[in-house]
């Protein structure tokens, strides 16, 4: 009976076949909001791939005779104190978000996917180690931990997706544990071991395609925050170096001078992480609701 | 150790013109610890779910296991799958003694001991297509590793279960439960066992589809030379499917015997009661015949009555029931009960 009411609740999805045309109007119909998020998602990945061939700037080489321009018919966005434009940096600097976010949160997610499903079936002391090595992890705030990994490893784009998808794993593997623990005692997990199957079979081919929907939820729920922790650690000056365009560096390099002389500079940047994380973030919510049927009927 | 000789002497039993022994559990443990507090764990005793059964099944033959819910029953079928680490006895699958045997050695001896699971439902992978459910066991054992014969395979697997052949590409969840059990079986079926382990394959299942299943269950016996262990709780499905019946009450065997010789001549007071409650289906016969209703309720396997573990609800119960644990007698020829007051 136990069995039988984890199946329905929907650690086991239901395949429908509708086409992906369907599913997507089904999508906007019923999240809106999700939507909206997909929708900006989208357009980011967009720009970002063909920021080449949409901005008329260089988003690195600095122009001295145009600094702290204002936002006018050739500068949408204005100039920086190098002279460089702001829109196209903006541009160009989603790439480095969503580079840094995609990765981050895929390998970090994928990581704790495996993590936690293989503590989960073996149980007994190698889970009980396991989950209090992750809990160490876990302990660390999430900016002081990727500020260790910084400070031992050295600056550049890949020492931080490495250092944002360490603290990462943990929080994946927990929630990806808890939903292989049920997987685990479900009938056809004895089945495979009857069958002969070996651990690495029961794991990758029976346990981790029916632990998908917490993965999923994770995976996208980590992309603004990982967007969010790029742009604060480039802040901090922990992240990417200039002359690199990335938001948070934009930030930190117009803040505190010229937020009042010229209020564009730090503006734009910071306008680009808030929609940027929200709508990683308004995605992850509709990401969750539709692939967590507790949440579905509300 | 009387369990241990009663068993040695089962297999010397003659039993109708069938096969050499198959199947043999000697005095068979499984004691689940419960534990209590999270960082320092005590031992706060333990769960008897089978404590200490002896029996053996022949060659093509089917022996079902009866009980109520909690006495064991499962318990004594996932032993013998190796799904539990049994606290003590053997088991010995056509003389290998499966506890010992290591990880490789499991895996060769698994092909031939096969389950069919109650659920239907949480039986089957979601995420996998039915072709390759019971195609996968075939590639992992390297009994069909050429994909467009395996397919063909599966697709007489799919047929000799009853369904359509074109079944094999859907997803369990696209079918009924009758249908899912059939997936079930063709699965069980498909790395060619000895030993099925019936595991109450049709408790889940509407009545109409049962009798379908059930019937199916015998065709596959009789065309493959199948064994099965059947463990149900429908007495009248076991009387239709098994030649002989052993009877469970909390962890233990309290008799066994031919199943028409059970049925008409049961001895134990356990077993009486328990055939009493099976209903006929003649409304003036059920009107007038006498149940024989079992006062209080089962007793915790975590602590059991000392002695005979029914004597508290035992109509026939004397004072020797609470002091000695009854051991298995043969009272008649293959007719085991025990109790020592029948």
């Amino acid at each position: 009976m136990a069995v039988s009411e984890v199946a329905a609740e929907g650690i086991v999805l239901e395949d429908s076949r509708d086409t992906f045309g369907q599913k997507v109007w089904d999508l906007v119909r019923r999240k809106p909001l999700g939507a909206a998020g997909a929708f900006v998602v989208l357009f980011l990945l967009v720009i970002a791939l063909l920021a080449d061939f949409i901005t008329v700037y260089d988003p690195v080489k600095n122009s001295y005779d145009s600094m702290h321009v204002p936002p006018n018919a050739e500068h949408w966005m204005g100039t920086d104190q190098f002279g460089r434009d702001i829109l196209t940096r903006i541009i160009y600097g989603a790439r480095t978000a969503l580079l840094v976010g995609f990765v981050a949160s895929f390998i970090g997610s994928t990581l704790g996917l495996m993590l936690g499903v293989t503590s989960a079936y073996f149980g007994g002391r190698f889970d009980l180690i396991f989950q209090r090595i992750m809990d160490i992890f876990m302990s660390f705030p999430l900016i002081i931990m990727a500020l260790a990994v910084v400070s031992i490893m050295g600056t550049g784009t890949d020492k931080v997706i490495f250092a944002i998808m360490i603290p990462f794993i943990p929080r994946c593997a927990r929630v990806v544990r808890a939903s292989a623990l049920a997987v685990r005692e479900i009938p056809y997990v004895d089945a495979a071991r009857t069958l002969g199957f070996n651990h690495k079979r029961i794991i990758l081919r029976h346990m981790v395609p029916n632990v998908m929907a917490p993965y999923l939820i994770m995976l996208t729920s980590f992309m603004g925050q990982a967007i969010l922790l790029e742009a604060s650690l480039s802040y901090l000056g922990l992240g990417v170096q200039e002359p690199t365009p990335a938001w948070g560096l934009m930030l930190q390099g117009g803040a505190e001078e010229y937020a009042e002389s010229a209020p564009w500079i730090p503006i734009f940047p910071g306008l680009a992480i808030t929609i940027g994380v929200f709508a990683f973030n308004l995605l992850g919510d509709a990401v969750r609701d539709t692939l967590d049927p507790r949440l579905r009927s509300q | 150790m009387s369990a241990t000789r009663a068993a040695q002497t089962f297999a010397g039993a003659s039993n109708g013109g069938r096969g050499d022994t198959l199947v043999e559990v000697n005095n068979l443990k499984m004691y689940f610890p419960i534990t209590e507090g999270i960082l320092i764990q005590t031992h706060a005793g333990f769960v008897k779910a089978v404590d200490g059964i002896s029996f053996m099944i022949k060659k093509g033959e089917t022996l079902g296991l009866v009980g109520e819910s909690g006495c064991g029953k499962t318990t004594t079928g996932r032993c013998i799958l190796q799904l539990e680490n049994p606290t003590a006895g053997e088991i010995k699958f056509d003389g290998v003694e499966l506890t010992s045997l290591d990880a490789r050695q499991l895996r060769d001896v698994r092909r031939k001991i096969q389950v069919i699971f109650q659920d239907p439902y949480s039986s089957l992978n979601p995420r996998m297509k039915v072709g390759d459910i019971i195609g996968e066991p075939m590639y992992v054992h390297g009994l069909e590793p050429d994909k467009e014969k395996r397919r063909k395979r599966v697709r007489e697997l799919l047929t000799t279960c009853g369904l359509r052949p074109e079944m094999d590409d859907r997803y369990p969840h696209e079918m009924s439960g009758g249908q899912r059990q059939r997936v079930g079986i063709a699965r069980a079926l498909a790395l060619e066992p000895e030993f099925i382990i019936c595991d109450e394959p049709v408790s889940a299942l509407d009545v109409s589809i049962q009798a379908q299943v059930i019937n199916l269950l015998e065709d596959l016996r009789d065309k493959f030379n199948l064994t099965y262990l059947f463990i149900a709780h429908d007495l009248s499905v076991v009387r239709h499917l098994c030649h002989r019946v052993a009877v469970m009450y909390l962890g233990k065997i309290v008799e066994l015997a031919e199943c028409d010789e059970l049925y008409d001549n049961p001895m134990h007071p356990y077993t009486k009661a328990l055939l009493s409650a099976v209903p006929v289906p003649d409304p003036e016969i059920e009107e007038e015949r006498q149940r024989i209703i079992v006062s209080g309720e089962i007793p915790s396997p975590i602590n059991p009555p000392s002695g005979c573990v029914f004597n508290p609800r035992c109509s026939i119960a004397a004072d020797g029931c609470r002091g000695e644990v009854p051991v298995l007698r043969e009272l008649k020829p293959g007719h085991w009960v025990a109790c020592p007051e029948v």
